[in-house]
């Protein structure tokens, strides 16, 4: 964050402070940072609060380390999480004592800020493999790593350059590998899901770890600092609400790093709302029944219809704009047109859930991959349409069109185009159709939409889930096929929807 | 049947657009030279040679004559497999066809109109494509409507709400638009019942003496020719066996194919 945005970050919060936000006394204001994790955490503690009938207010996403830090300073969140390594690397750097929590606790207390035990997990640094080849080549923890030499390592930029990292670690336990690539932490894990690498760096309670089935390795040395998941807090919260602050030492010690990771990946990939999974996890972990139902069904489903129509519509309007002009050059060249429609349609043959898993090692997992493959069956439909409306034209229109000196721009524009814009227009019905209906195999790889339901519904035997993907995608299917029948009542020339000789 | 005379009368507004023909009528406006077209190993047109010039010319011969290619030849839609054509002189090539398609009109067989516009916007998109002010175009539609007996309300019908022999007329106007100097008509009779067939037969002519501009029109039926040209040119298997006045095939056929198709096709008490 650069310094000026993080300066009116502070001066908004200082503000707000200001502003006489201290009106409620028995409030408990959590904050979390800008990223899954620490979301999840602060609605699983804002939850667990107001379980205690206390008032409970959730700040979520603030910013990084720092304008939580400041914000908790300045009294404008009372509780936040944090990770016992970036306490000490960047809270409280260069602090003296001998780093235990205990010589933390002090240095922090003296800034009227405590820090509770270990929530129960970690998420460090750590060395990933595929689960197989870990098998495989019977390889637990790091040092084992020793006995192969030629395997290949992709770090983020990050773990590579820094103290802790890839150089200390590699002294450290002596490892011998030299085929050592920097790579982007999602590359990373795309690159490794592939067979591109054999190990990366990654932190311990990633989402993708379960989804990409890879193993952590044991830091038998005890290299890497300790990250453990903590909560910091002001010192008066104890004073000023006791049951909330009895409900938060229960949580000390109760998530296990598996939960964690848990947690994350529902979040992530199966694109359920934090609050959903804050209410789930204290419902069955605590035995706390903290928020019933976080979101009913119409908002839910709602809420997958929309992402729903925005998978359609990113893929199909992309589909449009490359189809069209294809299907143009392949009117107007004979082999090229050839070689187009053989290339198109052997993309269309490819299964679609083939299709939407080969995107993952090209664009990993999330709507990104799903809006690729979706483009991809779309465009043939619309590029065989137009290539048929174009050819279809009667060669005495062109004929006339050339002998009255417009240019072939000209003709295409104001002759071929309008009379194959019904042929063009049936293609991307066409497609559109096809697309809301491919759409829901998104879910599969973390795109969300009306498939997740019934993913979840077939995951669960749930029927009622199910139904719930199912009903709003089949009428949306014929929803999108109405919709291009008006607009084909628009945009189809008059003159074409008129019978001859009527 | 040249008149080189500015009409006057209904048709007097139509002065603008007329050229003033100075040239004699033998004078080429049309010329082939040495002219093959072949489509793959058929021979459509066999080695010609041949000028044209101002008035009606009529090409006529029975299907797979040529005419039609003759015709192709002279749009450029059509290349020549060898020889060349020249029109006003100059060679029809891809570098000269635009401009020389200007001064031309053509009307394709079937009237080609685009059924996506409505009859007006058929026969002012040439003139709009060339940027001529509303003021101009709605003018020149006024001229083309009275010109050629067309209802002016019909203007906004589309072609499927036409009659055939109202598409024809929509058609030559389309041709006409930019006031051609020389003006092409494929069978422009072809397809129409025998009534609307006379009326617009009796108004073609009427036009092409109006304009006084070189016609080209390509047909089959020796009645049509008689009734239209001042110049006949006779096409067999791609040859073109006899060119001159009507009266002179009838009277010296300069092959017998010549007498056995006009003689085909004239009825006893025909004009002789």
């Amino acid at each position: 964050m650069t310094g000026l945005r993080r300066g009116l970050l502070l001066s908004l919060l200082a503000g707000l402070a200001s502003a006489g936000c201290r009106t409620a006394p028995g409030e408990v204001r959590v904050g979390s940072k800008k990223f899954t994790e620490s979301v999840v955490l602060g609605e699983i503690v804002t939850q667990l609060v107001r379980s205690t009938g206390a008032r409970a207010e959730h700040r979520a996403q603030l910013g990084g380390t720092q304008v939580l830090w400041h914000a908790l300073l300045a009294g404008e969140i009372d509780l936040y999480p944090e990770y016992t390594g970036t306490i000490r690397e960047d809270i409280v750097p260069g602090m003296s004592g001998d780093g235990s929590d205990d010589s933390l606790r002090a240095v922090l207390a003296r800034q009227g800020i405590g820090m509770t035990g270990s929530l129960g997990f970690e998420d460090s640094y750590a060395l990933g493999m595929r689960e197989d080849d870990a098998v495989r080549l019977n390889v637990t923890r790091i040092s084992d790593l020793r006995a192969y030499p030629r395997l290949r390592l992709g770090f983020s930029e990050e773990f590579l350059h820094r103290g802790d990292g890839w150089p200390r670690l590699k002294r450290r336990y002596g490892l011998p590998q030299t085929d050592v690539r920097q790579l982007d932490h999602d590359v990373a894990y795309r690159a490794l899901a592939a067979g591109d690498i054999d190990g990366t760096d990654l932190y311990t309670t990633d989402a993708e770890i379960r989804y990409y089935h890879l193993t952590i390795l044991a830091d038998d040395l005890g290299h890497f600092p300790s990250y453990r998941a903590v909560l910091l807090y002001r010192s008066d919260l104890p004073r000023r609400s006791p049951p909330a602050w009895a409900a938060l030492r229960a949580l000390q010690g109760r998530i296990a790093v598996g939960d964690m990771q848990r947690l994350n990946a529902r979040v992530k990939l199966e694109r359920v709302s934090e609050r959903a999974v804050a209410s789930d996890f204290l419902a069955t972990t605590l035995r706390i029944q903290a928020e019933a139902a976080p979101e009913g069904r119409g908002r839910r489903v709602g809420r997958y219809v929309l992402e729903h129509l925005a998978l359609v519509a990113a893929s199909l309007s992309a589909a449009i704009v490359v189809a069209i002009p294809l299907g143009i050059a392949a009117a107007r060249r004979r082999r090229l047109g050839a070689a187009i429609l053989a290339v198109a349609g052997v993309v269309q043959t490819i299964p679609s859930l083939a299709l939407l898993v080969f995107m993952i090692p090209l664009l990993g997992i999330g709507t990104a991959p799903a809006v690729a493959a979706l483009f991809l069956y779309s465009v043939l439909p619309i590029v065989r349409n137009t290539v048929s409306g174009l050819t279809g034209i009667s060669g005495s229109l062109l004929e006339s069109a050339d002998v009255l000196g417009l240019s072939s721009t000209a003709r295409l524009r104001k002759v071929e185009l309008p009379l194959a814009s019904p042929a063009i227009l049936a293609g991307i019905q066409t497609s559109a159709v096809i697309n809301v209906g491919t759409a829901t195999l998104g879910a599969l790889i973390g795109a969300g939409g009306l498939g997740q339901p019934i993913l979840t519904g077939i995951r669960l035997d749930d029927m009622s889930l199910i139904l719930e993907g199912a009903i709003p995608a089949a009428l949306l299917a014929l929803m999108v096929q109405a919709l291009f029948e008006r607009l084909g009542s628009v945009l189809i020339p008059k003159g074409l929807r008129l019978r001859p000789d009527a | 049947m040249v008149s080189s005379r500015p009409s006057t009368g209904r048709s007097g507004d139509l002065i603008t657009y007329q050229r003033q023909v100075t040239l004699p009528l033998d004078s080429p406006i049309i010329e082939l030279r040495d002219v093959v077209k072949r489509y793959g190993a058929v021979e459509a047109l066999k080695a010609t040679t041949l000028s044209l010039g101002v008035g009606v010319n009529v090409l006529l011969g029975p299907s797979g004559s040529g005419k039609s290619t003759l015709l192709r030849l002279l749009t450029g839609l059509a290349r020549p497999s060898a020889g060349e054509v020249l029109l006003w002189g100059q060679v029809i090539a891809p570098r000269t066809i635009g401009p020389l398609r200007r001064r031309l009109g053509y009307v394709i067989q079937e009237g080609g109109l685009f059924p996506h516009l409505t009859a007006g916007a058929n026969v002012t998109l040439a003139a709009r494509y060339f940027g001529w002010d509303a003021r101009r175009i709605e003018t020149r539609l006024e001229e083309l409507c009275a010109l050629t007996h067309f209802p002016r309300d019909g203007m906004a019908r589309f072609p499927a709400q036409l009659s055939g022999g109202q598409r024809q007329r929509v058609s030559l106007m389309r041709a006409l638009v930019l006031g051609p100097e020389l003006l092409l008509l494929d069978e422009p009779l072809g397809s129409l019942d025998p009534m609307i067939r006379a009326e617009l037969r009796a108004d073609l002519r009427e036009i092409f003496r109006v304009l006084g501009q070189t016609v080209v029109l390509v047909t089959h039926d020796l009645a049509e020719a008689e009734f239209f040209a001042d110049r006949v040119v006779l096409l067999r298997d791609g040859r073109v066996v006899q060119e001159g006045r009507l009266l002179e095939l009838v009277e010296r056929p300069a092959d017998p194919f010549v007498t056995r198709f006009i003689s085909a096709q004239s009825r006893p008490g025909a004009h002789g």
